[in-house]
């Protein structure tokens, strides 16, 4: 199979490219909200994202489980912490990988190893596809609930789950990573156009904080 | 808004899905053997309810998966939500 892959370990590469959210970096910064109403956005770059697609109930399962350092979560919401890497789940067949230090195709290879032959598996590098805003502050919670049909009370969605679902009309994964702190991750073309909903629905507790 | 029970996934509001028309149509055995007339029959008769109708979803928004559900086109009440492949459930009162 011929892939593009593009290594961010690679600091000649690294240099070069240039994230979908990187132009609003200004705007996120001036957004940002501090005190008793705070919220803060701003992009993580370039984090690794692979794909994986695994049928229910695969022998490989078990093999992919050993190699990623965790079992892979079984119902939605769920998040799996293994050596390196985080995997969220998509559907009962489909996974995201995603990993802040391990380059997206030495990740493919190591996950590959864990497929038997002809079985019915894909591993993808998807790390382009989505970028990652860090959404984080007291004032979290209401910026997303102005978009997010889901019910977002910690009660009902906890720290450490992370659900596919829409905001703003585009589709994302968000993946509440702690109380007060989400990132959300759009597919790099909505990037611009969520990043300046964010900024938008951010603008209110400016106000708020100021007066 | 509809609030529908996506087996994956839990119940989410009806914006995350897409409708896929009636279910359990079936593919025909043999298409090649079908007249214009069949085949037009199968690929755009379909069932026009008024009460329980068990129609085809998708949770595009979500785990993107298809299933079924049970709605009453009428009160727009939703009486069941089962996975593809699996049959009709039957229900009290439900004609079929």
């Amino acid at each position: 199979m011929v892939e593009t892959t593009i290594e961010p370990l690679d600091k000649k590469i690294s240099a070069l490219r240039v994230s979908p959210a990187q132009h609003l970096h200004g705007a996120f910064v001036d957004a940002g909200v501090t005190g008793a109403f705070g919220v803060r956005l701003r992009e993580e770059q370039f984090l690794t994202m692979v794909g994986l697609r695994v049928a229910v109930g695969s022998p490989d399962r078990a093999r992919l489980a050993k190699i990623v350092g965790a079992e892979l979560p079984a119902r939605c919401g769920e998040v799996a912490t293994g050596h390196d890497v985080v995997v969220l789940w998509l559907s009962p067949d489909e996974f995201l990988v995603i990993s802040q230090s391990v380059a997206g195709s030495t990740l493919v290879s190591y996950l590959r190893a864990g497929l038997s032959e002809g079985g019915a598996a894909a591993v993808v590098d998807l790390s382009a596809n989505r970028t990652t805003l860090r959404l984080e502050g007291p004032s979290a919670q209401a910026v997303l609930e102005k978009g997010c049909p889901l019910d977002l009370h910690p009660r009902v969605f906890a720290p450490g789950t992370a659900v596919a679902t829409n905001i703003g009309r585009v589709p994302v994964i968000l993946w509440k990573v702690d109380l007060d702190s989400y990132r959300i991750l759009p597919r790099s073309s909505y990037a611009d156009y969520l990043g300046r909903w964010l900024v938008d629905a951010m603008a209110e507790f400016k106000v708020l904080g100021s007066g | 808004m509809i609030l529908i029970s996506c087996p994956d996934c839990g119940p989410r509001d009806e914006t995350e899905f897409h409708y896929g028309g009636q279910a359990h149509v079936p593919y025909p055995e043999d298409p090649s053997a079908l007249s214009d007339e069949e085949w037009g029959r199968y690929l755009f008769y379909r069932e026009n309810t008024k009460g329980i109708f068990a129609e085809r979803w998708v949770h595009s928004a979500g785990c993107r998966k298809w299933f079924n559900v049970l709605r009453d086109t009428v009160t727009y009440r939703i009486a069941a939500v089962y996975r593809n492949g699996e049959p009709r459930p039957s229900l009290d009162g439900d004609p079929q």
